[in-house]
């Protein structure tokens, strides 16, 4: 049983994009598509969710993310409250379960969730009162539904389709919820060819069976790709165990003009920020003409109304 | 107390006996087998037609919980749920608040223990000090007051010289060494297999490697020293392939394994149910039907539930913050009869993973239903049908990833010592 799923199989939560049917995925971009506009409108909100409450549970601090689910929700009219958790009942030692019933009291209709453990949406979603919605805004390294559904969104506006497409995650696959997505997402859509890229420190075990073909040298996993996705490496990583240093990583696993100019002339770079320019992207190549990484931000807005109203019902 | 048991199956694997008999009990011993002593006068006749009589059960791990640990079970309510389990005989690990490192400590434990109904306590002493690793704790001492072999539990023990210092003092006295086999550095962070799954569910990995790099190291070390050596919780494939080779080639080492993992899986974890959270972790399919048929071929020598009751709300947490293990006691009887059905393995041979065998590798009497033995003895209905519940379980520990699954097999009466300290409502 997919606890995402209605009994009548429409969306309950969102948590994860594994194991979620294609009619599923494409009737949010579809959705999307029609709340494109809406943020060109002089007057920038549709009705849909007024009177609904969605709370932003943020465990994990975000900056960026909680940001574009806030302006979200009140494009949808909702009324959106922020709750910094990292910073305040956490700390005193509530259980993650008094301070949901506590919110839910309060008569929420949606709880954004961010977490720094994998499984964290799944627990809440379970928890919480059958009229609750949950949204997965990341939770440890297991997902990041409405990033993925952003990527595809983006891919879908600059290639039109997924069917004939060679994409490729690069980088620190292992620790990233935003690559597990994308995998789930591209191979769901259709994808032929989704390629992963690291050195060994930096893949899981097993990727292969999440239906990738694995590459540790780049210049070959790059050759005749149409998307390449960059993933962020967080700064704790840089130096260790996994890897020596920034500077040979970037060296071999960082996206130059040169490395790029291996995949597909038309090729779209993308990356779900922040970056780390000189890390893992060369600045010549995130400000270029291939990069559609400022797009990709625009779009998560209208992604996330769409991941919303749908789960407000309000998508007819 | 006189007891008779009537017109059951009894099976015992040390006796090679499977077949309908009448047990005759008096004054905690087994009297008589078939026919009556003379002036036998019963004071209570248990009717076991269709019913299954075989020697109480030997759990090799169950956690009391106390001292220090209270608040998630106590004494009474795990030797009660150990005695509806079958058990009559129990070794605890020295995983307790403060560790069992002390005689004091052990003695006081027994003595409490000794005072309440239910099963033999065995206490497992703590091979170092506070379970910390670094000083050994006074075996001798620890064995005068009743331990009878000694672990670090699953604490680490990171240094291999101390390892091999408690294995050469060990083998001085022929005391027992339990280790469960698992490199710290390899497991170091990790919560779940490194494997596909948990690969998919963002989990950080615990690989084989770290069964494997410290079973080669331990078996090495016990080769040297000639230390007696039994081996905790295996849960990996190649980790038993490497025990089996090094029986063949004649160390006498002996390992178990739980219960869970002759059941479960690494694909069971996906939907993050905190109760799958054990420790070693729930590895790949391979390794579990690996399990399944060591224990078949006897490469794998007893079963037990490792029981770990918890805090209901150390489990209502995301799977990495919960704390490991599962209650399981109560669940080592039906476990144990469905691998069997499973496998096609006659019952008799199954008894034997959780009655002799285990009481050979704890070294305790009982494990069997020779006339004139403590009568330690389990009757069980083999067909019973019954559901897991919070409420079926009489430990205080609710936390199974068994729950609300169906079991076959119920333990309907259990002697200990010559009284009956469960009878089933």
């Amino acid at each position: 049983m997919n606890p995402q799923l209605t009994a009548d199989g429409r969306l309950r939560h969102l948590l994860t994009l594994d194991g979620l049917p294609r009619a599923i995925l494409t009737q949010i971009l579809d959705t999307a598509e029609s709340f494109m506009d809406v943020g060109e409108r002089e007057v920038k909100k549709v009705p849909l969710l007024r009177g609904k409450s969605i709370f932003n549970l943020f465990f994990e601090p975000s900056t960026r993310t909680r940001t574009t689910f806030e302006i979200a929700a009140k494009r949808l009219s909702a009324d959106v409250v922020n709750l910094n958790i990292a910073t305040s009942s956490q700390t005193k030692g509530e259980a993650i379960l008094d301070t949901v019933d506590n919110l839910a009291a309060m008569h929420a209709d949606m709880f954004i969730v961010r977490h720094s453990q994998s499984g964290a949406a799944h627990f809440i979603a379970r928890n919480v009162a059958p009229h609750i919605s949950v949204v997965n805004a990341g939770d440890g390294r297991h997902a990041h539904p409405t990033q993925g559904l952003l990527d595809m969104f983006t891919i879908r506006r600059y290639k039109g389709a997924f069917h004939n497409l060679t994409v490729a995650v690069v980088g620190d696959v292992l620790h990233s919820r935003v690559a597990r997505s994308q995998i789930h997402a591209l191979t769901t859509l259709g994808v032929p060819e989704v390629r992963v890229i690291g050195p060994k420190t930096l893949l899981p075990a097993g990727v292969e069976q999440m239906g990738v073909k694995v590459f540790h040298n780049m210049e070959q996993g790059l050759a005749g790709c149409d998307v390449v996705i960059m993933l962020r490496l967080q700064n704790e990583r840089m130096r260790g165990a996994l890897l020596p240093s920034a500077q040979e990583y970037f060296k071999f696993f960082g996206l130059t003009p040169e490395k790029l100019a291996l995949a597909k002339p038309d090729a779209i770079v993308m990356h779900p920020g922040p970056m780390n320019r000189g890390v893992e992207i060369d600045s010549e190549v995130a400000d270029g003409p291939q990069s559609v990484i400022l797009p990709q931000v625009t779009y998560g807005i209208a992604v996330r109304m769409a991941v919303m109203a749908m789960l407000a019902g309000g998508n007819s | 107390m006189k007891i008779h048991i009537r017109n059951g199956r009894v099976v015992d694997p040390l006796n090679q006996h499977d077949g309908i008999a009448d047990i005759y009990v008096a004054a905690g011993k087994i009297v008589a087998m078939g026919t009556a002593p003379a002036d036998f006068h019963a004071n209570r006749v248990i009717d076991a037609s269709g019913l299954v009589v075989c020697p109480g059960l030997v759990d090799l791990s169950v956690r009391l919980r106390e001292p220090g640990f209270e608040y998630r079970a106590t004494l009474e309510s795990e030797m009660l749920a150990a005695a509806a389990g079958g058990v009559t005989s129990l070794a605890c690990p020295p995983d307790t608040d403060p560790p069992l490192d002390e005689p004091g400590l052990v003695e006081m434990l027994k003595f409490r223990a000794k005072n309440l109904p239910g099963p033999r306590v065995y206490p497992l002493g703590a091979l170092t000090q506070k379970l910390e690793g670094k000083l050994l704790t006074e075996m001798a001492e620890l064995t005068e007051a009743g331990c009878r072999a000694f672990t670090q539990a699953d604490a680490p023990l990171t240094d291999t010289q101390v390892l091999l210092r408690a294995m050469e003092y060990a083998a001085t006295f022929d005391f027992s060494l339990w280790l469960r086999p698992q490199d710290v550095s390899l497991a170091r962070g990790g919560i779940a297999h490194d494997g596909a799954i948990a690969s998919r569910l963002g989990l950080p990995g615990i690989p084989a490697l770290a069964e494997t790099v410290a079973l080669a190291t331990i078996l090495q070390l016990a080769r040297a020293t000639g230390a007696r050596v039994h081996l905790s919780r295996l849960s990996t494939r190649d980790g038993i392939a490497m025990v089996r080779a090094a029986k063949a080639q004649g160390l006498a080492v002996t390992c178990d394994v739980a219960t869970s993992h002759v059941h479960l899986c690494e694909n069971d974890l996906v939907g993050f149910d905190a109760h799958l959270h054990l420790t070693p972790p729930l590895r790949a399919l391979r390794d579990r039907d690996a399990i399944r048929e060591a224990l078949r071929d006897g490469s794998i020598d007893a079963l037990c539930s490792d029981h770990t009751p918890v805090d209901e709300d150390e489990k209502q947490v995301p799977f990495g913050e919960s704390s490991p293990g599962a209650s399981g006691v109560e669940l080592l009887l039906p476990l144990t009869l469905k691998w069997a059905r499973d496998m096609g393995v006659p019952l008799i041979q199954a008894i034997d993973l959780v009655s002799w065998k285990p009481a050979q590798i704890l070294g305790v009497p009982g494990g069997h239903l020779s006339v004139g033995s403590y009568a330690d003895i389990c009757v069980f209905d083999e067909t019973a049908e019954w559901q897991v519940s919070a409420r079926a379980l009489m430990s205080q520990g609710k936390n199974t990833p068994f729950l609300d699954q169906p079991m076959q097999g119920r333990v309907r009466y259990t002697i200990i010592d010559g009284h009956l300290d469960f009878e089933a409502p």
